[in-house]
């Protein structure tokens, strides 16, 4: 399934804030189906790199206990207009993401 | 997520104390552990000493007034609790704890090239401590905050 990830940026307490929404299940692998009372697989991110003009600035691993559409703050201590961010996330399942933007102050 | 799926999320993690034991076996872990650095006894570990000890290799906590935990205190949706963590400190990495889930590891942002800061939001079963652990110069330090989840309350 598609996922859609969006990226914002903006100036925080002195910073560059990049917010990171992608929307995924996050499926802990500890519900049940209510009705076919059938284990519902895990399936959630576990990695996410964050990389400026090519270089990776942050990264996050991530386990069940993160929500549903997961949204991540990281700051960065500098970056201008423009430049050039990617996001890549993977999850337990093996999908991945890859997901271009700028900064955009 | 509906009102309805947030019920049998929360079910099944009060349930979680009897999957303890298939996990334990490895029943439960994740089998198709894709990225190599994905610490999965850490994420897997039920205690937050034992999550921290196989996720830091040292238990050796300094509590540090200079972390900060910025989260509502009392939240009406234990799905979604959004929480930032910040510090002024140099930073390894910050880890985000939560004491009473079944794995209480939430995630771990590594940030030696970042700012002192990482924000999401979390899932919690129940009314818990939350514990934010940040590395600094190869020395640990942790914050921690109770968190208030109303359930079918009416948000007091």
């Amino acid at each position: 399934m598609a996922r859609k990830t969006k990226i914002r940026t903006r100036m925080q307490g002195g910073k560059v804030e990049v917010l990171i929404l992608v929307t995924h299940p996050m499926e802990t692998g500890l519900r049940s189906d209510k009705k076919t009372k059938q284990k519902i697989p895990a399936h959630f991110i576990q990695t996410v790199d964050v990389a400026l003009n090519g270089k990776s600035m942050a990264s996050a691993e991530l386990g069940i206990g993160i929500s549903t559409n997961p949204l991540l703050g990281f700051r960065l201590n500098s970056a201008k207009n423009g430049d050039k961010l990617q996001v890549k996330w993977k999850d337990n399942q093996g999908e991945t993401g890859v997901i271009d933007s700028k900064v955009d102050l | 997520m509906s009102e309805i799926k947030r019920r049998t999320f929360l079910k099944g993690s009060m349930a979680g104390g009897l999957l303890a034991v298939a996990a334990g076996a490895g029943l439960l872990r994740p089998t198709q552990v894709m990225a190599a650095q994905w610490p999965d006894s850490a994420f897997n570990a039920r205690s937050v000493d034992v999550a921290i000890n196989s996720l830091y290799g040292s238990s050796n906590i300094i509590d540090s007034k200079a972390i900060k935990i910025r989260a509502p205190l009392q939240a009406e949706n234990g799905a979604k609790v959004p929480i930032q963590v910040l510090t002024d400190m140099p930073v390894d990495s910050i880890s985000v704890f939560i004491k009473e889930n079944v794995m209480p590891l939430a995630g771990r942002a590594n940030l030696k090239n970042a700012s002192g800061f990482f924000s999401t939001r979390i899932k919690m079963a129940k009314s818990s401590d939350v514990i934010a652990v940040v590395k600094s110069n190869g020395k640990l330090h942790s914050a921690k905050l109770a968190i208030k989840v109303t359930v079918g309350g009416c948000g007091g």
